[in-house]
């Protein structure tokens, strides 16, 4: 355990004086070389097709550029960027109009949509985003352009990512709804062909949809015939509701979750929304608890370390591991979210279990405090506590339910037995995407 | 547009230069920013950031705060964590919400300051800028603050000054410098500040010149020549030939650069003085005569009158079909912007195309160019 005591923001507690409401105090914050989160350049380009300008200051573009020529995808980013003056002059919508004019008469091809991103300085100085889209709009009639915001800044009041989410779906366009037809929303890679939510979608002869798997920017504006759109990341939670007001298609949050009761209830809720009638999932689940088992007798009493970007339930992970025998015995997250519940099982039966702050600026030296071998699940986990045996995905890796647990207990098992790269492999940015650097 | 790009990237920001400069120094470095500069920095700008650990920070500024001016907060988190990790001085960057709001940094640091006992300077960043500037404004200060008179070395003493890895490569290129130094007869005393420290820089009044290898040491050069008397010389030893004419002009005899620029057919992209040089090298070396396009600030008397300041894609672009030159040198990313049909050679630069040609970032200095450049 970090020596803690030395530290006026101690970055690590027991569960047991943690507070579900407030981890950690807020201060300075220190970035891990853990790349493997997506974020809003690695979101956009999943809409096929669409080109995005950004239009920013400087240091905030080099991100974005580099972000899309390391995915290989510079051919479908441009930018505007923004001065001091611009600021105060009285040019900030037209600068923003004529820099994309400029941009879309230069583009070979005309792309079907434009992700237009404006920036924090954006907002603070008011500026008429609406007044801009309408002017473009008119300007170019063949192109939708979308608003879209790169604003940290206000990322206690709107995530970026989740906005980001929602507004990959905005160059939808109403279609009559096809009731069967399903789409699963604002995830940034497949579900997996296994799990239970989409075997049972398509087993039912429904037509599923999902934005990571368009080719085409017809392909994807098929989405619109969605009469249920389906999430279970809380980021995505903004897309769903956000097409529901639109389409009028019904939302439905399946939560992707460790617990066994919540599996069974998003399945029930999903067959009733599918009006099928309800599958059983005793086998799914008999499997799950062998592999648990399985994966146990290899791992056996290694400690294990969780961090909130492999997983997004990393306490329910914690307390399902637990119950299945594994020494669970750190987690990496800034808060208990959603899974309060779990969260507050697991102070009362695993009162030891170590909480670590994500950014606290006294993780910088986390990594070369002693430590015991440890099997990490998330790449920040296996940064910090300096292990090359873990299990590298991010936000469940497209996996899902029992089958996801399934996976998961494959993977650790995976990840105990063979060591990775760790530099190299956390290194690259946006798991699963194209990279240069690979 | 001036401002707008179609496919070519930025250039590294101001913010990422204070960092890249201080680095190895042993300070604490506070970007008052949301979250991007500290990110954008540490994936992209930073190849020593899985290595070698340093204290560079955001503040995780949130909307509330940059409405609220709660300039306290920043201060208090700063104070806490100088307490907890005693660094050898602090640095506050500003970033582009600050310059919106009008934040003082000199009065914030001045306050942090007064609570720690550590020397705290602001940045006078907002992420608007180039590396180049902010780059600058950190190697100033350093050596305002920790150079001081001390005796002269025997012999010719040189400071390396304006060595960061957005420039250059991070590994070999100092040992590469010592060695070209110490077969010339020249005598290392410190580098501002790619793998030096501060009580290297301590000791740099202590040269008799200042080699200045990018813009961004100009600042620091001119204060040292104006405050202890020690001359600079701008320059990369390139090559071979040139390397030794070079050192010779650093010796403070004949030699140096004899670069022709007439009927050039070889254009040169990058940063001012290292650009400058290599076009020397290739002059001097192969025979070759190239043109520099700067697309970075660069200071008064670096580029010849044949070569041009340009920071516009559009105007580098039409630069160079009008030049219409037989082979373009620059960082591989600038190829979209190539006219068809010319020689491409690619040179990465770090603060152009971050890390995504590290590994084939090229060796120059002091050695034989032939087989990258012929």
């Amino acid at each position: 355990m970090l020596k803690d005591i030395r530290y006026e923001k101690p970055p690590c507690k027991q569960i047991a004086d943690t507070d579900r409401d407030c981890f950690f105090e807020s201060g300075l914050e220190y970035n891990t070389p853990a790349r493997g989160m997506w974020n809003i350049v690695h979101s956009g380009m999943l809409l096929p097709e669409a080109h995005e300008i950004f239009c920013c200051a400087q240091g905030c573009l080099r991100g974005v550029i580099l972000t899309a020529a390391e995915m290989l995808t510079l051919d479908r980013m441009s930018w505007i960027s923004v001065s001091e003056e611009d600021m105060f002059d009285g040019t900030i919508e037209t600068d923003v109009i004529d820099g994309v004019t400029e941009i879309i008469e230069k583009l070979g091809k005309r792309p079907p949509v434009v992700l237009l991103y404006l920036s924090c300085i954006h907002l603070f100085a008011g500026v008429d985003f609406e007044a801009i889209i309408n002017e473009l709009h008119e300007r170019f009639p063949d192109i939708w352009f979308s608003d879209c915001y790169m604003t940290p800044t206000m990322r206690t009041t709107v995530s970026p990512v989740a906005k980001m989410a929602a507004q990959l779906y905005d160059a939808l366009k109403p279609m009559p709804l096809d009731p069967k037809s399903v789409n699963i929303i604002g995830n940034d890679r497949a579900t997996d062909e296994g799990s239970e939510l989409v075997k049972t979608i398509r087993g039912a002869g429904f037509t599923l949809r999902d934005i990571t798997l368009c080719k085409t920017f017809d392909e994807y504006l098929e989405m619109a015939k969605g009469s249920l759109n389906i999430t279970y990341i809380p980021t995505a939670v903004l897309a769903g509701g956000t097409l529901e007001e639109r389409f009028g298609a019904r939302h439905l949050y399946l939560p992707n979750s460790f617990v066994y009761d919540t599996i069974e209830e998003n399945h029930r809720t999903l067959c009733e929304a599918l009006g099928i009638g309800q599958t059983d999932l005793s086998a799914e689940r008999a499997a799950a608890d062998s592999a648990l088992e399985a994966a146990h007798e290899v791992i056996g009493d290694t400690a294990v370390a969780i961090d909130f970007t492999a997983v997004t339930r990393p306490f329910e992970l914690a307390e399902l591991l637990i119950a299945h025998g594994f020494n669970v015995r750190y987690v990496i997250a800034d808060g208990a979210g959603e899974e309060g519940d779990a969260f507050e099982r697991l102070k009362a039966a695993r009162p030891d279990l170590e909480i670590y702050a994500a950014a606290n600026v006294n993780m910088l030296n986390m990594r070369y405090e002693p430590h015991e071998k440890v099997l990490a699940v998330g790449q920040k986990a296996a940064y910090y506590f300096a292990t090359d045996n873990f299990v590298n995905i991010i936000l469940n890796g497209g996996y899902y339910g029992y089958s996801g647990i399934v996976k998961l207990a494959e993977l650790m098992t995976d990840a105990y037995r063979n060591e990775k790269d760790r530099k190299r492999v956390i290194s690259l940015k946006g798991y699963g995407c194209a990279s240069c650097l690979a | 547009m001036k401002n707008v790009s179609k496919i070519i990237p930025c250039y590294s920001a101001d913010t990422a230069g204070v960092c890249s400069a201080l680095y190895e120094l042993g300070g604490m470095v506070v970007t008052h920013d949301a979250s991007g500069c500290n990110s954008t920095y540490a994936t992209h700008d930073e190849p020593r950031w899985y290595d070698i650990q340093s204290k560079m920070y955001i503040s995780a500024l949130t909307e509330m705060d940059a409405i609220m001016g709660n300039d306290e907060k920043l201060i208090s988190d700063i104070v806490s964590a100088a307490n907890d990790q005693k660094p050898e001085f602090i640095a506050v960057c500003g970033s582009p919400m600050p310059m919106m709001t009008g934040v003082d940094f000199d009065a914030i640091a001045a306050e942090i300051e007064s609570r720690t006992d550590i020397p705290t300077f602001g940045m006078h960043t907002n992420g608007t800028h180039s590396y180049i500037e902010g780059a600058s404004e950190a190697f100033d200060y350093i050596v305002k603050q920790y150079v001081r008179e001390c005796p002269k070395t025997e012999g010719s003493g040189v400071n390396i000054i304006g060595m960061t890895p957005l420039d250059f490569k991070w590994r070999g290129t100092m040992d590469a410098v010592k060695g070209w130094l110490a077969e010339n007869g020249l005598e290392y005393v410190s580098c501002i500040a790619m793998g030096s420290s501060l009580d290297e820089i301590r000791r740099a009044a202590s040269a008799s010149v200042n080699l200045v290898v990018s813009s961004s040491g100009l600042a620091a050069a001119k204060y040292m020549e104006e405050r202890f008397g020690i001359p600079y010389v701008c320059g990369v030893p390139y090559g071979r030939a040139y390397a030794k004419a070079f050192a010779e002009q650093l010796k403070g005899e004949n030699g140096g650069a004899v670069r022709t620029a007439d009927d050039a057919d070889t254009v040169i992209i990058g940063e001012g003085i290292g650009s400058v040089s290599l076009a020397a090298a290739l002059s001097a070396d192969l025979g070759i005569s190239a043109k520099v396009i700067c697309p970075l600030t660069c200071g008064d008397g670096i580029l010849a009158d044949t070569d041009l300041d340009l920071y516009a894609e559009e105007d580098i672009e039409a630069a160079l079909s009008d030049m219409d030159p037989k082979t373009v040198i620059a960082d591989p990313l600038y190829k979209y912007i190539v006219p068809d049909g010319t020689r491409f050679i690619e040179l990465p630069h770090f603060a152009f195309s971050g890390r995504c040609f590290e590994r084939d970032m090229k060796d120059l200095i002091n050695t034989d160019i032939k087989e990258y450049f012929k």
